[in-house]
């Protein structure tokens, strides 16, 4: 394997965890914040890759898509925070898994209601198609390159909008104690409403732009929703920039994992079973990533407290 | 006045069925895939199977048609539900094999007749084969065969394999393999569910690869030929046509375009049968057919010419029915090996824009009259 070849695989490791950590900034916000288990995140991630695949249909602007990706997943949050997930609040933990897995239901259903069960078309606008020449011979996809910014620079806005803004002084006091910032006159209900419909679009905004790269359908979001999962786990629950560092932790694991293990274990087995054991362990490696960093740090990388 | 006919009959059925049990009408259970993501392939399979049971103007077949979510639990519940209290005599529908798998054996089991209208796991093919299991569609490694075949037909000496690391997508990389006579630049299995390829890419483009075969079937496909085309990477794709359904391919757009894919029906089949189907299809749903479309019609029609022989209740009549195959099918030329799997040709498709729609052509014939691997482990 080349230089070139290992750099161009860091980066795409590097792309993965990016996108992991849009639909993980969300998650780990409204669980630090709200301590709401919200298994309908990818839920919110579906609606954004439909609402831009079809303004983008309608209009032929993959702005004008973005945009409505970011609006319709933050109005559909803040529709089902008020209606349903506003009950829940005070309940354990198994009461909310229960009803935003029913959720997931009504959302999947719902949107094969409205759109029909094939997979929509939503492409990437063609001034960001085709590859760039990066030094060292690889040539990379330009929209990859792009996601990577996109997602850093979304990282660096919330990290300022946590640390220097009004909002996000009342954010953090309401991860540290909900009941005293009540007190203080803080309208609580209408922050976790703000901070749900920020999680939200976040989570409508990766949709549509994973969704440009990788397929709008039906269901789409729970697989990334297991990852964002164990993204927030890993980082600590409540952490922005835990969520972030774990993203491209995860992001680079498995990529690497998945282009290095078959090769390790062509050096001691027949080509074979390497592959098939090189690439089923490949599958594990991130679990077993999270498994360690809880056996050494039991609140997360960057967790406050156990 | 029309209800009052339709009360009549009713009790005269009830009262003829007293005496001959030959006027029961026939129930056939369809169990297939109608929510969440892989719910296209069932809706297709269903409207297919319903339109030519439609067409056929059979007064006595009923139907009962349920949702497995692609679960297999629930499909084993769906099939006991039909048989024990719904009292179907054939079951058909399910798209996926490792439903097949939970189902089939226990159906036929009970003496129900099992029709395929997708999924035909090996392992019923081979030692596991039953007189009352019928797979209407192909054998799962087919497809893959002749996609083995045709990149030996094409010259190409250095292909790429990929698919994902499940037991459809190991059957599919050795189906690829059992006729492809070249070396293999690489070969991946990819993570059921993947949608990322981006390091598979790379891995490709690095390998020195004349050609890739990937099997990635629903959003897995969409999502690799979208970054395939981007990557820059020119080797030509080839896959099953299981990535290359005519509702997937809307989803794919301009990257699909130019893709070979083998497949044993296309909408531009040159038969009777099939310009009336796709002209049927169209008028009644508004859509172009997918294949699976196809493989549903194919049964239904199979069931109809069967039922003209022998009633169901005559069980030997009925199988002897089925195994002559005497219906008119979409892919013109259709009988069944031994193993009551199709002996049939498999073509090669590209993958072409028609006005603003996305489509397959015929291209080529990879393999003439194929059966099956297995069909010489079946003993029936």
């Amino acid at each position: 394997m080349s230089a070139a070849l290992f750099f161009e695989q860091l980066l795409n490791g590097l792309q993965f965890g990016v996108m992991l950590f849009l639909m993980a900034a969300g998650l780990t916000l409204v669980f630090g914040v709200m301590g709401l288990i919200n298994l309908a995140h990818g839920s919110l991630y579906m609606v954004g890759a439909f609402a831009c695949a079809s303004v983008v249909a309608a209009t032929g602007s993959f702005t004008l898509g973005l945009l409505a990706s970011f609006v319709a997943a933050a109005f559909a949050g803040v529709i089902v925070e008020g209606l349903v997930l506003r009950r829940l609040y005070r309940r354990d933990h198994l009461d909310q898994v229960i009803v935003t897995f029913a959720l997931i239901l009504v959302f999947t259903e719902g949107t094969r209601w409205l759109f029909g069960s094939y997979p929509l078309y939503l492409d990437i606008p063609p001034a960001l198609q085709g590859t760039v020449h990066l030094p060292g011979g690889i040539d990379y996809p330009l929209f990859r390159l792009m996601i990577i910014l996109v997602g850093l620079l979304v990282a660096a806005l919330l990290f300022l909008a946590v640390n220097r803004t009004r909002l996000g002084i009342r954010i953090r006091a309401g991860e540290a104690d909900r009941e005293m910032i009540a007190a203080l006159g803080v309208d609580i209900s209408r922050l976790y409403m703000i901070v749900f419909a920020l999680g939200a679009a976040l989570a409508g905004f990766a949709g549509a732009l994973v969704g440009s790269v990788q397929s709008v359908q039906v269901g789409m979001g729970e697989p990334v929703l297991i990852l964002g999962f164990v993204v927030i786990v890993i980082g600590g629950i409540g952490s922005i920039g835990g969520a972030l560092v774990a993203a491209i932790l995860v992001g680079i694991t498995d990529t690497m994992g998945r282009v290095f293990l078959p090769m390790v274990f062509a050096g001691f087995t027949d080509p074979a079973s390497a592959n098939a054991t090189g690439s089923a362990l490949a599958s594990m490696l991130i679990y077993i990533l999270m498994a360690l960093v809880l056996v050494f740090r039991p609140s997360g990388l960057f967790g406050e407290k156990a | 006045m029309n209800m009052a006919i339709k009360g009549l009959a009713t009790v005269a059925m009830t009262a003829l069925m007293a005496t001959a049990s030959y006027a029961e009408p026939t129930k056939i259970g369809i169990i297939t895939t109608l929510s969440g993501g892989g719910a296209s392939l069932g809706v297709d399979a269903r409207d297919g199977l319903l339109l030519a049971l439609k067409k056929g103007g059979n007064e006595e077949i009923e139907t009962v048609v349920e949702d497995d979510q692609q679960k297999p639990d629930v499909a084993v519940q769906i099939a006991d539900k039909m048989i024990q209290s719904d009292k179907v005599d054939i079951l058909t529908g399910i798209i996926w094999s490792n439903l097949a798998m939970a189902v089939v054996p226990s159906a036929t089991g009970q003496g129900k007749f099992y029709l395929s209208v997708n999924a035909a796991p090996s392992q019923l093919a081979g030692q596991g084969c039953n007189k009352d299991y019928f797979s209407v569609s192909y054998q799962n490694d087919n497809l893959h065969e002749a996609a083995g075949q045709y990149a030996t037909d094409a010259g190409y000496a250095k292909t790429f394999i990929l698919a994902p690391n499940y037991p459809a997508g190991k059957d599919s990389l050795s189906g690829f393999k059992r006729y492809y006579t070249g070396e293999l630049a690489g070969e991946i299995y990819t993570q059921l569910g993947q949608t990322d390829y981006a390091a598979e890419i790379a891995q490709i483009k690095a390998s020195g690869a004349d050609s890739v075969f990937f099997f990635l079937p629903g959003g897995m496909g969409i999502a690799f030929m979208k970054q395939y085309a981007q990557s820059g990477a020119e080797q030509p794709l080839i896959g099953p046509a299981f990535s290359f359904d005519q509702n997937i391919l809307q989803a794919v757009g301009d990257a699909a375009l130019g893709v070979k894919n083998t497949a044993n029906w296309s909408k531009d089949l040159d038969n009777e049968a099939n310009k009336a189907f796709v002209e049927a299809y169209q008028a009644e749903y508004d859509r172009l057919p997918s294949i699976y479309a196809a493989y549903g019609y194919d049964t239904g029609n199979l069931i109809l010419a069967a039922l003209k022989k022998a009633p169901v209740s005559d069980a030997d009549g009925f199988r002897a029915a089925l195994e002559a195959a005497e219906f008119d099918s979409v892919r013109g030329k259709f009988s069944f090996g031994p193993n009551h799997h199709p002996v049939q040709d498999i073509y090669v498709r590209e993958v072409v824009k028609e006005g603003d729609i996305y489509t397959n052509k015929i291209v080529a014939t990879a393999m003439t009259d194929r059966d099956d691997a297995y069909a010489k482990d079946c003993k029936m």
